[in-house]
């Protein structure tokens, strides 16, 4: 145990030397013919929320396999917390938590139960695992279904257990897959309580998400991907600056009209695109009064990111 | 990492050795098991008991009344002691084969534990070391339902849960191995028709193998129950002799290869 200890210092003084808690350089990852990471450049700070941001289909879950040496990577390099990956993959797991995207409870055994079995998993010393498991159920608020079987949760509750199973050991990095696809409105509210009390506690969230507002609301630094590579990255403010500028035109009318506005913002090479009943154009403070009649509004980071994927928001 | 590499971060050059097979490890994964068990052990017990019984009954008394003896051995001896192989196959070949596939397929439990510091080896180690305990526990039923029916208690008797455990360690990770390569969990029933079924009768389960043809005779020979037969026999009639070594060293040799062979399939699929 105190050899134990002294070797994750040591780990943590080269991550924090480092100053990142995952570094991933030029990593590929083929699947026959798919090539669903494409040369996959990325740090993430130590201490930090991360969001990494993109359409479904982009490889950020493939990417977050790779982190878990769950899917090996088939060219670049990767280290999580200080520890190169695949082959000290099994130090790195010991000192993260996972989030996966898809639920993978035991669904005949209670919260309490599944809470045991991971802190044993996680190496929790013997004497501590109660105590480990009361504060993750709790963390969860979950402590008076402690004794409920999963099958008898509400998919909210299950999401919650899926969490503070990730963090029963007290991990100094977190990854989120997707941590809310699916969740109706009011139970992403509390993930996404539970997600920024993690920040502020010090642990260094990854999360993937194809959720603008989950990201703009919780991340300090987003990256967007798209087709398996970073394409863009930086706080969310400095992404809608850079990808969509301060403001955005909308302009409403019948479909005839916005075809026109349309063709109008192509000839004059205004980056533009169609947001539901209307045609929105980024950057309208550079318009000088070339612009039809429309609404302004200020950008967000939904205009950066279609402006950057040209993926249409579902 | 590069010398370069290595400069330009400033980390020291890693020397460490990550453990393998950690007994911490296989022990957290068989703590699910034994909590799962725990929900399921009544089922278990109820069919591990009952179904010698159903055996016994129907060979003794149907079979038995013709039959008073098969070879130089009674009846009761012979099937009772059968009915630990057939028991030890069938505790330990279908869960390798149904839980692994459940667990890995529909129930994603192996992506969840293979994301905490655990890796393939372990899982499956572990896996299949909790199928072949409880297949060396639950092997002895037969032999004590036997016992009621008039079987004379021997201590060779107590070897059988070790004979056991390793038929079972074997058989579990032939499971492990079926569900690694099976495309549906339907493909299981040429598994248990083509191969689980004929092995346990060409075993000298119910009929000796002596009255079989030559060529099946031979086949006999590399059917590892056969071998746990054999043994479970020697022991609880207290027969045992230098040819049971050879049965003993053909059962370990079986449970190291499914093992290695297990761990080789199901991790290729398991790490993608």
């Amino acid at each position: 145990m105190e050899e134990h200890t002294s070797e994750t210092a040591d780990a943590r003084v080269r991550a924090h030397a480092r100053g990142s808690a995952i570094s991933i350089h030029g990593v590929v990852k083929r699947f026959g013919e798919i090539t669903a990471v494409n040369g996959l450049d990325l740090e993430v700070p130590a201490g930090v929320c991360f969001g990494l941001l993109g359409p479904n289909g982009a490889g950020k879950s493939t990417t977050m396999r790779m982190l878990t040496a769950q899917t090996l990577a088939d060219e670049g390099r990767i280290s999580v917390l200080g520890y190169e990956l695949p082959r000290e993959s099994k130090q790195s797991r010991l000192e993260m938590g996972v989030v996966p995207q898809l639920d993978n409870l035991d669904v005949e055994l209670t919260c309490r139960q599944i809470l045991t079995v991971f802190s044993r998993l996680y190496r929790v010393p013997r004497a501590e695992r109660p105590a480990a498991v009361k504060r993750a159920l709790e963390l969860a608020n979950l402590l008076p279904r402690a004794d409920t079987i999963v099958k008898e949760l509400s998919g909210g509750m299950r999401r919650r257990l899926l969490v503070a199973r990730g963090l029963i050991h007290g991990p100094r990095l977190v990854l989120l897959d997707e941590p809310t696809v699916g969740l109706d409105p009011q139970v992403r509210q509390e993930l996404w309580t539970l997600i920024d009390g993690l920040r502020a506690s010090g642990v260094t969230v990854l999360m993937s998400t194809h959720y603008i507002e989950e990201a703009e609301r919780l991340a300090d630094t987003v990256a967007v991907m798209s087709s398996g590579r970073i394409i863009a990255q930086g706080t969310p403010a400095d992404l809608v600056r850079a990808h969509a500028g301060e403001q955005v035109l909308e302009v409403y009318g019948p479909p005839e009209r916005l075809a026109e506005v349309g063709a109008l913002a192509a000839e004059k090479g205004w980056s533009s695109r169609r947001s539901g009943p209307a045609v929105a154009i980024m950057r309208a403070e550079t318009l000088n009064g070339q612009a039809p009649e429309g609404v302004r509004r200020p950008a967000n980071l939904e205009d950066a990111f279609v402006a950057l994927t040209g993926e249409e928001i579902e | 990492m590069s010398a370069a590499a290595r400069e330009a971060t400033g980390s020291a050059p890693r020397t460490r050795r990550v453990g393998r097979l950690e007994p911490a490890a296989l022990a957290g994964v068989m703590s699910r098991d034994v909590a799962i068990f725990g929900r399921y052990w009544k089922a278990t017990t109820f069919s591990s008991i009952v179904q010698p019984t159903i055996y016994l009954l129907a060979f003794g008394l149907g079979f038995g009344t013709l039959v008073k003896q098969i070879g130089h051995i009674k009846t009761v001896q012979y099937i009772g002691t059968g009915t630990v192989a057939t028991a030890v196959l069938f505790s330990s070949a279908f869960p390798g084969m149904f839980n692994t596939f459940i667990r890995w397929q529909f129930q994603r439990t192996y992506d969840a534990m293979l994301a905490a510091p655990v890796d393939v080896e372990e899982l499956i180690t572990a896996e299949v070391l909790w199928i072949s305990l409880r297949a060396g526990v639950y092997g002895m039923a037969p032999l004590l339902v036997a016992l009621a029916f008039g079987l004379q208690p021997e201590w060779g008797m107590l070897l059988v849960p070790f004979i056991g455990f390793v038929t079972g360690f074997g058989f579990a990770a032939f499971g492990v191995t079926i569900a690694a390569v099976a495309k549906t969990i339907d493909n299981f029933n040429y598994i248990t028709s083509a191969v689980l079924t004929p092995m346990f009768l060409v075993a000298g389960t119910f009929f000796p193998v002596s009255a079989l043809p030559e060529g099946v005779r031979q086949v006999a020979q590399v059917n590892p129950l056969y071998h746990c037969v054999q043994l479970v026999r020697d022991a609880s009639l207290g027969g045992l002799g230098t040819a049971d070594l050879g049965h003993a060293a053909v059962l370990i040799a079986f449970a190291l290869l499914m093992w290695r062979l297990a761990i080789s399939q199901l991790g290729r699929r398991l790490i993608d």
